[in-house]
């Protein structure tokens, strides 16, 4: 990170109260995981002990095991996985064709359209929400995977995707393009070998929002799907919570279980992330 | 758009450029279309039924709306979806410019501070709801025995009608204050080095460079922000499913929560359609504003 103004603290007593204020508000926002961690691992009656132990006095791996056996948590995580998976695909690839065609495809209408796509945005989910329970439900689609699947591709996901997309594709120079046409290439072609791997920290950024998104999504799924077989991670563990609410052992390392992906991801990609989120928030 | 037109004379590579890009555009337009724009055309058509999910369906005009302006429930869902708003929001800003403020510097363990401050916000609203119904959690919960400690017997929390708002706003708070952070702190680094050394020169302190050049500076984030926080918070409802379930009587019942309860558990579709649409104007009202106001007193717009 680069300096800013008047960089550093000068005065030592300053420092430490800079660095108190900041620890205690981390240690805020970390004490809550690491009692979760500690939870998962303890026997049923070290959970009310008194006073409280952050370090369980025997460390029952079993927990993790037996969630197994409580709830169909490998579903839940399977269920997840592939929509992600498939989302994201999903999502990029739809999304950057639309972008290159909106940054630099001079066809009639693309402005208009780009405009109505932007607009859309701001329809909160939640009214389209109540129509789309009934579309699904005249296709058949309900307690499906279809439109947890097919409602963030081309919902506002898509759209924010498209608007990433374009902004990185107008940044690229049009003689690249040029010089590509003049040796034959068709526009697929320039979208997929010369566009898209210039592309690549916008799909990057892409790829870590969309996919930390439809991980978390709670809500079409609480909507959509009824069946335990079918729920995702978030879904099926805000149900569990009445079932295994008062089992606080097996919740936490359900939920120990589902947060470690994006942790995985997170630290993979923090950098980009943090900047992607700093970029698009600035453009809006 | 004009340069199209001239350019159709030129031949083939144009008359390829309007069928390409369509070609491109047409899978997510589609998409759009079906998914999005034909839904909320329904969606409004279906304020105005009354619309259960079985059974007859009848158009009966503005009764929706005219039931929803004498509905107790929906004023006080409304009174607790402000109430939410408003004690979140400003605690979310003012904790975001002071963490900005401390982490746009450079220091030793910077790195190590922001992550902590930004993992929630990469959490599943839902894992960090539950984790957190816990830390409330009446005789197990962390908050509870850590009081303990120091002999207070702490409350039940989610269970009191006076705590259980204010406990999901903490919660909500830390869970997406690093966002905000991150937008600050990048709006931070993009004010020139030189007003500082102006204001210095002028024999401005910390504090007055604060105000006088860093706040006004970076006035278009903290708009940005505090707008996206308020639309953000009137369409809480997660933490509220998984800490409340809108209890204990009513008190944390919010709008979203209301509508999801009106359509999804009691099927009362043309109804839910309604109170869905009051959610949109509201939205709406504070987009329009947005960009009105942005034009007014944002300082530097440097938007293209």
């Amino acid at each position: 990170m680069k300096a800013t103004p008047n960089a550093g603290f000068s005065r030592p007593l300053a420092l430490l109260g800079v660095y108190s204020i900041l620890s205690f508000i981390s240690l805020i926002m970390l004490v809550p995981f690491l009692w979760m961690l500690s939870t998962s691992f303890k026997e049923p009656q070290d959970i009310f002990t008194y006073p409280p132990k952050l370090i369980p006095p025997a460390f029952r791996l079993q927990n993790y095991v037996d969630v197994f056996q409580l709830i169909p948590f490998h579903r839940f995580y399977f269920n997840s996985v592939y929509i992600a998976f498939v989302v994201v695909l999903g999502t990029v690839f739809f999304a950057s064709l639309a972008g290159y065609a909106f940054a630099k495809i001079p066809f009639k209408g693309r402005n208009i359209v780009f405009l109505i796509l932007l607009s859309a945005m701001m329809i909160p989910h939640e009214v389209t929400a109540i129509p789309m329970f009934l579309f699904m439900r005249e296709l058949n689609w309900i307690d499906t995977h279809v439109p947890l699947i097919l409602l963030p591709i081309f919902g506002a996901g898509g759209v924010f995707g498209i608007f990433v997309m374009r902004q990185f594709f107008i940044t690229v120079p049009t003689e690249l393009e040029e010089a590509a046409m003049i040796d034959g290439c068709s526009r697929f072609r320039i979208y997929a070998q010369i566009m898209l791997p210039i592309a690549k920290p916008g799909l990057a950024t892409l790829t870590i929002f969309t996919f930390v998104t439809v991980w978390n999504e709670f809500f079409d799924p609480l909507i959509f799907i009824n069946s335990r077989h079918l729920m995702t991670l978030p879904l099926g563990l805000s149900l569990f919570t009445d079932e295994v609410g008062t089992s606080w052992h097996y919740l936490m390392s359900a939920t120990v279980m589902a947060t470690v992906p994006l942790l995985i991801v997170f630290f993979l990609a923090q950098r980009r992330f943090i900047e992607g989120v700093a970029m698009t928030g600035l453009k809006e | 758009m004009k340069d199209v037109g001239k350019n159709r004379r030129r031949g083939p590579l144009v008359r390829e450029a309007q069928i390409a890009g369509w070609l491109f555009v047409s899978p997510m337009v589609l998409g759009f279309t079906l998914l999005l724009l034909f839904p909320m055309g329904q969606a409004l058509f279906m304020s105005l039924m009354d619309w259960p999910l079985l059974g007859e369906r009848h158009f009966i005009g503005l009764h929706n709306y005219r039931n929803i302006a004498t509905d107790h429930l929906f004023w006080k869902v409304l009174g607790n979806t402000l109430y939410f708003t408003v004690g979140l929001v400003p605690f979310n800003i003012v904790l975001a410019l002071l963490l900005a403020l401390l982490l746009s510097k450079s220091f030793k363990g910077i790195g190590l501070y922001r992550t902590a401050i930004f993992v929630p916000v990469m959490t599943s609203l839902i894992v960090w709801s539950i984790v957190w119904k816990y830390m409330f959690a009446t005789d197990s919960g962390l908050i509870n025995q850590v009081l303990l400690l120091l002999d207070i017997r702490g409350p039940a929390w989610l269970y009191d009608e006076k705590l259980a708002m204010p406990s999901v706003i903490v919660t909500s708070v830390l869970k997406n204050v690093g966002l905000n952070m991150v937008l600050f702190i990048a709006a931070m680094q993009q004010v020139p080095r030189s007003l500082y050394e102006a204001a210095m020169l002028d024999g401005a302190g910390k504090g007055k460079s604060f105000f006088n050049v860093t706040l006004p500076m970076i006035t278009p984030t903290i708009f940005l922000t505090v707008v996206m926080t308020i639309i953000g918070s009137l369409k809480v409802f997660g933490q509220i499913y998984v800490m409340t379930q809108g209890g204990p009587s009513s008190s944390t019942k919010v709008l979203v929560y209301y509508i999801w309860e009106k359509a999804f558990k009691l099927f009362q579709m043309g109804y839910a359609s309604a109170l869905a649409f009051v959610l949109f104007f509201v939205v709406l009202v504070l987009t329009l504003l947005q960009w009105q106001l942005r034009k007014r007193w944002v300082f530097n717009e440097s938007d293209t």
